[in-house]
């Protein structure tokens, strides 16, 4: 791999993973029997049809919310399983979510500057030194000191990503974080990721439904099946890093694309004809 | 006292914005289309009550009940000797400090109270029922137990003003802390903030927006228990004046001056405008984000 050696932390470990939702007489299994591995310092994509419960297993490394069964380790480190039923939640694993939660009444700057003045690690000043720098380093610095209601919806995620950072995770979890930008904004958005990645190599574990995105994005891509949610295929997508635009060019991400697409359509389908007995999670 | 540092921070760098955005506020006020028609809905107002009440006189016989009020050059003469006596301007003063203090004990024992239940799902399990069933009463019904209740006739009023305030407050408070969205809580929980620091940097700040329509809410139904309350409690131990503006109103119809009391009701009409105004003010300089967006 482009990068070098890989960084010392950030490996997920995902193993029989399950989640129920509802009582005994109806429950909806949305996760189960779900193991993969995330390589520290990869980019792992998950795509699957919706409501297949890629959310759920993305809530669960978060720590929002329980596993009924399996386990998560980080870097060898029980998240929760058996006996530990929810991860605690905590700055080493920072979600990014689909429609933005930056704080409104918050100026851009004193949004990025938060974790560590909460946490109590840096003085406000020095957050907020920090916050200013890597607002600049993003090329984000014009940004500092508006409103995130001020704010175009493609700098207001660019700025959440930039605010997870701040706090050094050791995964950074996205839920769709590009779901309502247009496509324009789109790949603005993944180039200006991909060049995050690289310079801070952190384990990224992205949900999205876009294939070519995740493509575009992913060292793998972990292709699940309708709910309940487990893996049906996952691609390793051997193109290297940096990557730009002009790979989408390449035969072999047109292949990739075609091989996803064609995992992801059966299971929409199967999806699509279980949805009326189920109904939406 | 930090999140308002924080506010105060932020305001030098927008306060030549701020003096721009008043100018063209100004301009925009003065000589607008909308302005224009505002005096003109004023002029015709005045004019029909003028015909209509002077009817009598120009039309040979008077038109029904606009010939029973007094005309607005009579009220505009009386209001002219009013504002040169003391006792006018006290009236004004002893319904304000009424207000205030009903609507200030309000806002003090009603945010942290709505907070508090927003906070706790079990204080709100036990405390909320009792609130319910309170909030239907009107706050003017509690005006012969509060005379029973309270040592002082002043205190009694000011406590039916507080109620009239209060309801309202809790309520906005929890509706703002109810449509909080979850998604901010997980993003500040996952970058380490205690749960002090969550309701300090966040329910606090995310319930200011609707406290403060709470608060707007509250201001007008003060304007309206205060008249009332001081329409049954009379003047007091100070004479006509000492009654604030809803005894001004009742102390003019049992003196039959019909001038006086359209000029009471106007003058209620004034301080409760002026009141909402000076609430509105506070909001923009506690809320600058919503304002950023508007």
């Amino acid at each position: 791999m482009s990068l070098g050696a890989s960084p010392a932390r950030g490996a997920l470990r995902i193993e029989r993973a399950v989640k129920a939702y509802g009582r005994d007489g109806a429950r909806t299994l949305a996760v189960d029997d779900c193991s993969f591995d995330v390589a520290a310092g990869e980019i792992c994509v998950v795509v699957g049809p919706s409501g297949c419960g890629k959310t759920t297993l993305l809530n669960a490394i978060a720590g929002f919310h329980s596993l009924d069964g399996g386990s998560i380790h980080l870097d060898d480190r029980l998240l929760c399983g058996p006996g530990r039923p929810r991860a605690d939640v905590s700055s080493e694993r920072i979600v990014v979510f689909q429609d933005g939660a930056l704080f409104p009444w918050k100026t851009n700057l004193d949004n990025v500057a938060f974790g560590p003045i909460v946490q109590g690690t840096l003085s406000r000043a020095a957050a907020r030194d920090k916050a200013r720098g890597l607002l600049a380093d993003a090329g984000l610095g014009g940004y500092e000191d508006v409103y995130p209601s001020q704010t175009s919806s493609g700098v207001r995620r660019r700025i959440e990503i930039v605010r997870a950072l701040m706090n050094d995770p050791a995964v950074l979890l996205l839920d769709e974080p590009y779901r309502a930008l247009d496509a324009l904004t789109k790949s603005v958005m993944h180039e200006s990721l991909l060049e995050l990645y690289v310079r801070n190599r952190l384990t990224v574990f992205f949900i999205t439904h876009d294939l070519d995105e995740a493509i575009f994005l992913g060292r793998r891509v972990v292709v699940m099946t309708a709910r309940p949610c487990r893996p049906k295929a996952i691609l390793d997508v051997d193109l290297p890093y940096p990557r730009t635009y002009d790979v989408m060019g390449e035969r072999r991400y047109r292949d990739l694309v075609q091989e996803a697409t064609t995992a992801v359509h059966e299971e929409a389908m199967r999806a699509f004809d279980v949805g009326d007995k189920e109904g939406p999670s | 006292m930090s999140a308002t540092a924080s506010m105060l921070e932020a305001r030098p760098a927008r306060a030549g914005h701020r003096l721009s955005r008043l100018a063209t506020r100004l301009r925009e006020t003065t000589c607008s289309r909308s302005r224009r028609r505002a005096l003109i809905s004023y002029g015709v107002f005045a004019a029909i009550w003028q015909l209509g009440a002077t009817s009598a006189r120009w039309l040979g016989h008077p038109v029904p009940v606009l010939s029973n009020l007094p005309p607005p050059t009579a009220v505009l003469t009386t209001w002219g000797h009013l504002v040169l006596e003391r006792g006018y301007w006290h009236s004004w003063l002893t319904s304000f400090v009424r207000v205030g203090g009903g609507f200030a004990a309000a806002v003090i024992a009603g945010v942290p109270f709505g907070l508090a239940m927003a906070m706790s799902r079990r204080l709100r399990g036990i405390v909320f029922p009792v609130f319910e069933l309170l909030r239907p009463i009107p706050p003017l019904a509690w005006v012969p137990a509060a005379i029973i209740f309270w040592p002082t006739q002043e205190l009694s009023i000011d406590f039916v003003i507080f109620l009239g305030a209060f309801y309202p407050i809790v309520l906005n408070v929890l509706g703002g802390a109810d449509a909080m969205d979850e998604r901010l809580i997980q993003v500040a929980r996952s970058m380490g903030a205690s749960r002090w620091n969550i309701f300090r940097r966040l329910v606090f700040r995310a319930v200011l927006p609707s406290t403060l329509v709470g608060m707007d809410v509250s201001i007008g139904i003060t304007w309206e228990v205060v008249v009332a309350a001081e329409m049954i409690s009379g003047g007091g131990s100070s004479g006509s004046s000492g009654g604030g503006l809803g005894f001004f109103i009742w102390s003019s119809y049992v003196g039959g001056s019909y001038p006086q009391i359209i000029v009471g009701m106007i003058s209620i009409g004034l301080a409760g405008y002026l009141s909402s105004a000076a609430l509105r003010r506070l909001a923009a300089r506690f809320l600058p984000w919503l304002e950023a967006s508007a």
